[in-house]
């Protein structure tokens, strides 16, 4: 028994991009939506069916799952070192295939309805497809090399995706931010590739976190200003990840990344792209735990608990619900990372890593349903903005009753999967960073508070005046938020920690009441606030903002992170070096020309196209590096 | 010598003859079918490039002047599809050149005059051969670049070729006489032997070096660039993006990685500096570019930067890596220039603005450029991400992780100004976008065979693996 035909799961969706993509014009809308739906269904299916031969009929030997992995040599590229294509099962893969394959599944289901009257929605379903695709590539990824390749693709793909409004300038903006935001993170990424490449002599997963392996156990042999070259190493494939999964400081982009349609935002931006810089944190896990004694693994802890508590605090503010959503799911990641940062290796230790696993499988589901929620609710108000809701809840009576399970799920009431999820990343912290357990604390009750803002401000308070009268989506579009409310409901009752920790061998988890009171406790109180401030339209939460002044108005700038990033692009590198470049070879090397010839034409004609005096500058220039070259190549090096 | 190891200059050989029996149909073709040149030209170069593909054995003749291998067999053959690629771009602007202006053959017989120069600059076994080859493949090129005689901006584009590339030639001689006058050989064999660093010695490696740097576009000798790529006709702009400069580094790699290879303590510096100011001049210029040749000569300096990486590390695995980005970089560039030339020669555009919204009316020339930029860009998984990737891998393997890091930079740079052409097709709309048009058979057929290349070679990696076993020969 093997697993190759898990190799399936990818090809589906690829042939449904394919088939999309070349027939393009042929396809008729409406069908187009139900090719991308089957497809996904058959990869659904087939991730089931692999995760039930694995983790309860061939996975486990001698109470530890194994890895499983098939590949074929793609290239040598030099002797020693040769490029491998496969893929590579494992409890977190098989997990990732799970979260890919429900998620995609219900927001294309989710699409169809959405995306009705769209003229170009068959390059919608096949720009789905080919996100589905990379997605599934990366994270059965056996190699560095390999998940690098799907890495981009996603970014592509993601990039294709946001801008897919392109009648919206905003829309195009925002999507070449995202791509060279986080393709600026990936420059880290490659070099660390690079350099693991040349000092393991390895891409390989398997190799790379063999606790015994030699790329864990020779890490010291080489250093490289202070640290270990290994350690540099995962400290840019951090970063990489870091670009990806909107950490501080390269979550820039994700925010206005919401300006792509609203299933794009729930399935990328929310459960599945944005959590591969997670995934390739946990990939890597041995070898962040074990190089240096975790020195990697504690820059993720802090970046993560840093980017959590910013990111909570940002969302309080926001008027976008999209926007909202776009930070506590930054918020949320930093969770996730900062739970790996915590986490042990052996047994119970492990609790970190099984954690932050948990809670990104429950944070893709509630998450993913808030997104489609509100795109529903945007759906039938034509509006991202608080002011323009309000009262919804008699209106649409599915969309409020799932957003309400899924903001309890993410604010961490029992018995929702977010507080199965959350306390277990909460235990962790508690055990290995006290000051790490705190900020998680805060970012609970933070994220109770701004989720109930926006749930009262939605559903409760006066009627606005709607240009016709709000009604509930259509069963295309609640079907996927009833599916995923229930497992929002019931899918923190998944025992985990059976499945996924970090030594692969499992450990029965228990609730830790003390901590547990107080996340409940902290959750409440945010609610209740909220419940204070907005249930009822008063003027309390103003109030409050004019007490905190000076911090609530950088709250609603973000900080002004934006504007420090726009004054080094535009004031730096385009005012500063690339303009007066360009200015150089107009002005100077194109204006000599321009200006010598204005002053001959009056004289001849003819001559100008022979004499520019521009030929004797570029002589000049010549002549003159040679000189420099052979000057210091001769005298001074 | 007997007559048979005459078939080691076959290429040489079969060129020469299609260019004299061009010369002579001309006299034959009667006015009203002068089309039929084209067609001969381009069947007969087809032929050529496939008898091409049979091997050769590994040998020299006239006593060294003249040697061949795997590799060097392998990259005439690189020139060739290069060389076919740029006919069947170029057949429906000859057309129009050729029925309708009235011109005679020259245009081939010029530009496979330069090829046969080319092939004799990569076989040379001395520096005689060599830079008799080096002579051969310029002069006719910008005769060409002047071709068109009705246009001022062409002529400009020729003269100005023909200077700098007089001045570029003459100081490599004067290079190359010094470095006979220290080792006292000409022959690559004999050099090898004798040369040492001294003062001289290493005059004469940077004048010659700076003699190349010329042909491969790198700064501070690429100021010619961007003038000759904008007036010239864009078939010879992609001649000289691409065919001209993929030769000037294969043999500039050869005669570093033997010849010059014990001085590799100066050269390699010496190529790290050239490196990064060529990446950074290069990325830069291209940023503000509106004309779409203009932007392409530029982009194509950024690219000769990102070779030198593979050169710096002068062994097996940067000659493998350099051989495969220009093939790579042959075919994608190859699919810009056509893109372009398709537009220029339907409506006389070359902006960058007027490619707005052309996605909506000719989807499948956006298609093709799109390819294109994200393989010049490097973006997975077309052919251009493993280019990139493997010259990066070589240099890092040598413990160039600061060159590395810099190379990044300039990746991520050029990302943004590649983004702006597809901005520009795809998510910008106009009112005066190009309308839509058909291009002719030969046209299509060239933008096929350049975007099979982009996409097969990324994905089929026995190409990579058939390029480093050549690589060994060359050390």
């Amino acid at each position: 028994m093997n697993f190759s035909y898990t190799i399936l799961i990818p090809l589906i969706p690829l042939a449904v991009f394919l088939l999309l993509g070349i027939f393009n014009k042929k396809i008729k809308p409406t069908v187009s939506g139900y090719i991308g739906v089957f497809g996904l269904l058959a990869s659904t299916l087939l991730s089931f069916y692999t995760a039930y031969q694995y983790f309860f009929v061939i996975g486990k030997v001698d109470g530890v799952y194994q890895t499983f992995v098939e590949k074929t040599v793609w290239m040598h590229f030099t002797e020693t070192l040769h490029i491998d294509m496969g893929i590579l099962i494992d409890p977190i893969s098989i997990m990732m295939l799970i979260v890919v394959s429900v998620v995609s599944l219900m927001v294309n289901i989710y699409s169809i309805g959405y995306m009705k009257g769209d003229d170009g929605c068959t390059r919608f379903f096949a720009f789905l497809g080919l996100f589905s695709f990379s997605m599934y590539g990366l994270v059965l990824a056996t190699n560095l090399f390999q998940i690098y390749i799907f890495w981009e693709l996603v970014g592509v793909s993601s990039y294709l995706l946001i801008g897919y409004y392109y009648t919206k300038p905003s829309a195009v903006a925002a999507a070449k931010k995202a791509f060279i935001v986080t393709r600026f993170a990936d420059l880290g990424f490659l070099i660390g590739i690079l350099i693991i490449g040349y000092y393991t002599g390895t891409f390989d997963f398997e190799t790379l976190n063999n606790p015994e392996g030699s790329a864990i156990l020779n890490w010291a042999s080489t250093s490289f200003m202070g640290l270990s070259a290994i350690t540099w190493a995962l400290i840019l494939i951090f970063i990489g990840g870091a670009g990806k999964s909107a950490m501080m400081p390269f979550h820039i982009w994700l925010p206005d990344a919401m300006e792509g349609p609203t299933p794009v935002s729930a399935l990328i931006h929310a459960a599945t792209m944005v959590v591969a810089g997670i995934f390739l944190v946990a990939r890597l896990f041995p070898m962040y735990y074990f190089v240096e004694h975790g020195f990697a693994l504690n820059i993720v802890a802090y970046v993560g608990a840093i980017s959590s508590l910013f990111a909570a605090i940002i969302a309080i503010t926001q008027t976008d619900i999209k926007r909202v959503l776009a930070y506590s799911t930054m918020s949320q990641l930093g969770y996730m990372m900062f739970a790996l940062g915590v986490s042990g290796y052996d047994g119970q230790e492990g609790i970190g890593y099984m954690a932050s696993m948990f809670h990104l499988f429950t944070h893709a589901m509630f998450k993913a349903l808030l997104f489609l929620a509100a795109g529903s609710i945007i759906h039938a108000v034509h509006s991202n903005y608080l002011k323009d809701m309000g009262g919804l809840r008699k209106y649409m009576p599915i969309t409020h009753i799932t957003f309400l399970i899924a903001a309890l799920a993410i604010s961490g009431i029992p018995p929702f999967a977010g507080f199965w999820s959350k306390d277990e990343i909460l235990v962790a912290a508690f055990e290995h960073n006290k000051l790490i357990y705190y900020i998680g604390v805060i970012v609970a009750g933070l994220t109770a508070f701004y989720m109930f803002r926006i749930y009262f401000g939605i559903f409760w308070g006066k009627d606005r005046k709607y240009e016709h009268t709000p009604k509930e989506s259509p069963l295309s579009m609640t079907f996927p938020l009833m599916f995923l409310a229930l497992i929002s409901i019931v899918g923190g009752f998944i025992p985990f920690s059976e499945f996924i920790t970090p030594d692969k061998a499992g450990f029965d988890a228990h609730l830790n009441y003390p901590l547990a009171a107080i996340a409940i406790g902290i959750g409440l109180t945010g609610i209740l606030l909220a419940w204070m401030f907005y249930k009822k339209e008063n003027n309390l939460a103003e109030k409050f903002a004019n007490g905190f002044g000076i911090f609530y108005k950088w709250t609603c700038n973000k900080f002004y992170f934006d504007e420090f990033y726009l004054f080094v692009a535009k004031k730096i590198i385009f005012k500063r070096i690339s303009a007066p470049i360009a200015w150089f070879d107009k002005k100077v090397v194109d204006g000599t020309m321009v200006g010598i010839g204005n002053k001959t034409v009056q004289t001849s004609e003819k001559i100008k196209g022979m004499q520019s005096g521009k030929v004797q500058d570029y002589a000049f220039a010549f002549v003159g590096g040679v000189v420099v070259l052979a000057l210091v190549f001769i005298y001074l090096w | 010598m007997n007559i048979g190891s005459f078939l080691l200059m076959r290429q040489e050989i079969l060129l020469l003859a299609i260019i004299l029996l061009l010369i002579i149909c001309e006299i034959f073709i009667s006015q009203n079918k002068k089309s039929s040149i084209i067609h001969l030209a381009i069947f007969l170069f087809g032929i050529h490039t496939i008898v091409g593909f049979f091997a050769i054995e590994e040998s020299e003749i006239f006593g060294g002047m003249f040697r061949t291998n795997g590799l060097i067999h392998f990259f005439k053959n690189v020139l060739n599809i290069g060389v076919l690629i740029i006919l069947l771009q170029s057949a429906d602007w000859l057309q129009e050149k050729i029925v309708h202006e009235n011109r005679g053959t020259e245009f081939f017989v010029l530009l496979f005059s330069s090829l046969l120069g080319m092939y004799f600059m990569i076989s040379s076994g001395d520096f005689l051969m060599f830079y008799l080859g080096l002579e051969l493949s310029m002069l006719p090129v910008a005769a060409l670049a002047a071709y068109e005689t009705t246009q001022r901006k062409s002529s400009e584009a020729g003269i100005k070729l023909i200077l700098s590339s007089a001045l570029a030639s003459g100081v490599s001689l004067f290079g190359i006489s010094m470095l006979y006058a220290t080792t006292g050989s000409i022959y690559f064999n004999d050099i090898i032997e004798v040369i040492t660093a001294t003062n001289l010695s290493i005059l004469g490696l940077i004048l010659f070096f700076a003699g190349l740097g010329f042909k491969i576009s790198l700064v501070p000798f690429h100021f010619w660039t961007a003038d000759v790529y904008e007036g010239a006709p864009i078939s010879i702009a992609s001649y000289l993006s691409v065919i001209s400069k993929g030769a000037a580094i294969f043999i500039l790699m050869i005669l570093l990685f033997t010849v010059l290879k014990p001085l590799m303590h100066i050269w390699e510096n010496i190529i790290y500096v050239i490196a990064v100011a060529t990446m950074f001049i290069g990325n830069l210029f291209a940023l503000r570019q509106q004309n779409m040749k203009r932007f392409l000569a530029f982009s194509s300096i950024a690219q000769a930067g990102f070779i030198l990486l593979g050169l710096i590390i002068g062994n097996q695995l940067g000659a493998a890596t350099v051989v495969y980005f220009v093939l790579v970089y042959v075919f994608s560039n190859l699919a810009a220039f056509g893109v372009v030339q398709a537009i220029s020669l339907r409506t006389g555009k070359e902006k960058m603005s007027d490619y707005e919204g052309l996605y909506r009316t000719n989807p499948n020339l956006s298609l093709v450029m799109m390819l294109a930029l994200f393989s010049l860009a490097g973006i997975p998984p077309v052919a251009g991400f493993f280019g990139k990737f493997f010259l990066f891998t070589a240099a890092a393997s040598e413990g160039y992780y600061i060159l590395v890091f810099i190379a990044v930079v300039n990746v991520t740079i050029s990302l943004y100004y590649y983004l702006l052409v597809v901005r520009a097709m795809f998510l910008r709309q106009s009112d005066t976008a190009i309308p839509f048009f058909k291009n002719n058979l030969y046209m299509r057929l060239g933008l096929i065979i350049a975007v099979l290349g982009i996409l097969i070679l990324g994905i089929y990696s026995p190409v990579y693996d058939y390029i480093y076993e050549l690589s060994k020969n060359i050390l």
